[in-house]
């Protein structure tokens, strides 16, 4: 009996220790590792935030941008889908019209490597030959205007369809007035 | 004598003088020159007779004699008399002057005969035409033809210009073609057709907006302005031989008129900022510029001696018709009744021009005499009728006019008598132009 007892005491005298000294071993890895991710979180953490940061910046400046392209379309859009219109067998510019060239005006300014091509058209009254002079008139009355607004005459091209391109077919004076105009077209 | 019996005796020697000098005029004023339509001279053209007879022949026999009648009636001048009238079978008369009964056409009011003899073998025939005046018992005018069955309708057209030359001292229209602009392809392009419309063929295939013809004097060469290149520029072809010139200059290179019996033509250019006319070689080179009034100048056309030139201009404040001497380079102003008088036409006898007015109801061709400045209105309340071209006779008018609906080709008298449609084809027909006496 006592020899066994000294046997154990003797078993977990080096036991112990062992264990001890494993355990201390471990967990002085454990420390340093522990010291190491927290440097290493510590710098992730600031990564993610500045790449959050950078991605709300990059986010906030694609707004700002998809807003000004949606201006930017919306006023490109106006500037094409826009016409000015005439009386019949006229080519001077009435009030609007000089206020809706006045527009494309800034327009043209604001994007100044854009060339345009001035459609003059008639409505289908008349005869053919005139109507393509009178259109031809109409789409030159828009162009010395522009021009006289600034605009370089080299960025303005005029063609004349005459009563041959209608945006409206039928026959009555609404259709007419709608086709009696002058359409800008990008080159 | 008494007085009574003197009177008698006058009043039958008058008549008798009267009737005299009535025959007279019939003998030798056959087309009346002030208005050659108001009496249209009754005329018999029975099916022709086949020599030979058989099946074929008497076919061609029937078909000539058809064509013939329906090219001589086409001038406005004749009333063909209805066959049914006859009071002789085609079987049992003759064709030469020795075998022809001339009251049995007198009596029916026909004042002249044309008969015919048609022989065919294979693909040749030979036809024998005489004209001849009833009442005289003469003969006017006798011609053979020789040549393929395909030539038929050339052989008639040669004889009915022998006819017209025999009786006005012109060749008249049976040389001529028209060129028109028809939408049937799906865009505006450019067909021309015999002058009575027969044989249709589209000349352009641009596939683009294609308008405005115009023939040269000897009908070589077509100009026109077509979009083909994305804008309105001018092109000068020659038809048989396929080649040509291009006029694209900025802006407007439109309504091309040839000077007659030159290699030029008149067009309206608008490089400069402004719709001028200018004159061009026909290769499309600047000769020098015609008018110089800023506005609208355009629609030239041409005096048959080609020494001054009618157009549209609205340097008045409408556009109007004036006239302009290329010499002098003076001007005046022609059409002043309406506030719209566009595509002028110079007759080619020199003394009128047919141009479109606009009107309330719509748009009619007007005519202008150039004595006496007064106009006559030639059509009337039947929707817009437009761009009035003489034949080359200066005895008809072609015209588009949409009183059916769709725009068609028409053609009338130059006295607005005999209005009929020329042609239908898919599509919309308009813008015709007549050309000059093609002989090839």
């Amino acid at each position: 009996m006592k020899k066994r007892m000294w046997i154990m005491a003797a078993l977990l005298l080096l036991v112990l220790p062992t264990m001890l000294l494993l355990t201390s071993c471990a967990k002085k890895g454990v420390t340093t590792e522990t010291q190491v991710d927290q440097a290493a979180l510590d710098a992730e953490r600031a990564r993610q935030e500045e790449l959050a940061r950078q991605k709300a910046l990059e986010e906030e400046r694609l707004q700002q941008e998809q807003l000004a392209n949606q201006g930017m379309n919306a006023a490109r859009t106006r500037f094409l889908n826009e016409n000015i219109y005439f009386e019949f067998d006229k080519s001077r510019l009435l009030p609007a019209a000089q206020e809706t060239l006045r527009d494309k005006a800034d327009w043209l300014r604001a994007n100044p490597d854009l060339t345009v091509i001035i459609e003059g058209h008639t409505d289908e009254r008349g005869t053919t030959e005139y109507n393509l002079a009178l259109g031809e008139r109409r789409a030159e009355s828009a162009k010395a205007f522009l021009v006289d607004l600034g605009i370089s005459a080299s960025r303005l091209t005029t063609i004349s369809y005459g009563e041959e391109r209608p945006i409206d077919p039928r026959s009555n004076e609404e259709a007419w007035a709608k086709n009696r105009r002058a359409q800008f077209v990008l080159e | 004598m008494s007085f009574f019996r003197f009177q008698v005796f006058t009043s039958i020697l008058l008549a008798c003088l009267l009737a005299l000098a009535g025959l007279a005029r019939a003998d030798y004023d056959y087309i009346e020159i002030n208005n050659p339509f108001l009496r249209k001279i009754p005329m018999a053209v029975p099916t022709f007779s086949p020599v030979a007879g058989h099946p074929a022949e008497r076919q061609v026999a029937v078909q000539a004699a058809d064509q013939l009648a329906g090219a001589l009636e086409f001038t406005g001048y004749f009333k063909l008399l209805d066959r049914g009238a006859f009071l002789v079978k085609p079987e049992a008369m003759g064709i030469i002057a020795p075998n022809i009964k001339f009251q049995d056409w007198t009596a029916i009011g026909a004042e002249l005969l044309v008969t015919g003899g048609v022989s065919l073998k294979d693909q040749y025939m030979e036809m024998e035409l005489r004209l001849f005046d009833t009442f005289k018992s003469q003969l006017l005018i006798g011609k053979r033809y020789k040549g393929l069955v395909s030539d038929q309708r050339r052989m008639i057209h040669r004889f009915c210009s022998e006819v017209i030359f025999a009786l006005t001292g012109n060749h008249g229209i049976f040389d001529s073609q028209i060129a028109f602009v028809s939408s049937g392809p799906g865009n505006k392009e450019i067909f021309t057709a015999d002058f009575d419309g027969e044989s249709p063929q589209q000349v352009t295939q641009n596939k683009a907006i294609t308008l405005s013809p115009a023939w040269s004097s000897d009908g070589k060469w077509l100009a026109y302005t077509s979009y083909r290149q994305g804008k309105p520029d001018l092109y000068i072809r020659n038809l048989a031989q396929r080649r040509g010139s291009v006029v694209d200059r900025p802006g407007l290179n439109a309504t091309p008129a040839w000077v007659p019996d030159k290699f030029e033509l008149a067009a309206t250019l608008s490089f400069s900022g402004d719709p001028e006319i200018y004159l061009l070689t026909g290769t499309g080179k600047i000769i020098k510029r015609l008018t110089e009034s800023k506005g609208i100048d355009i629609s030239p056309v041409w005096s048959p001696d080609g020494k001054s030139m009618a157009f549209v201009s609205n340097r008045s404040g409408t556009p109007q018709i004036h006239m302009q001497d290329i010499g002098s380079g003076r001007e005046e102003r022609l059409t002043f009744d309406g506030r719209y008088n566009t595509t002028p036409s110079w007759s080619p006898k020199g003394d009128r021009i047919a141009y479109c007015a606009a009107e309330d109801g719509g748009f009619n061709i007007r005519v202008i005499d150039l004595a006496t400045r007064k106009t006559l209105q030639l059509t009337r309340s039947t929707g817009d009728n437009e761009s009035p071209s003489w034949s080359p006779d200066g005895s008809l008018i072609v015209f588009s006019s949409n009183r059916e609906g769709p725009n068609r080709i028409y053609v009338m008298t130059g006295y607005g008598t005999d209005q009929r449609r020329l042609l239908t084809l898919p599509g919309e027909q308009t813008n015709p132009k007549w050309s000059g006496r093609i002989v090839n």
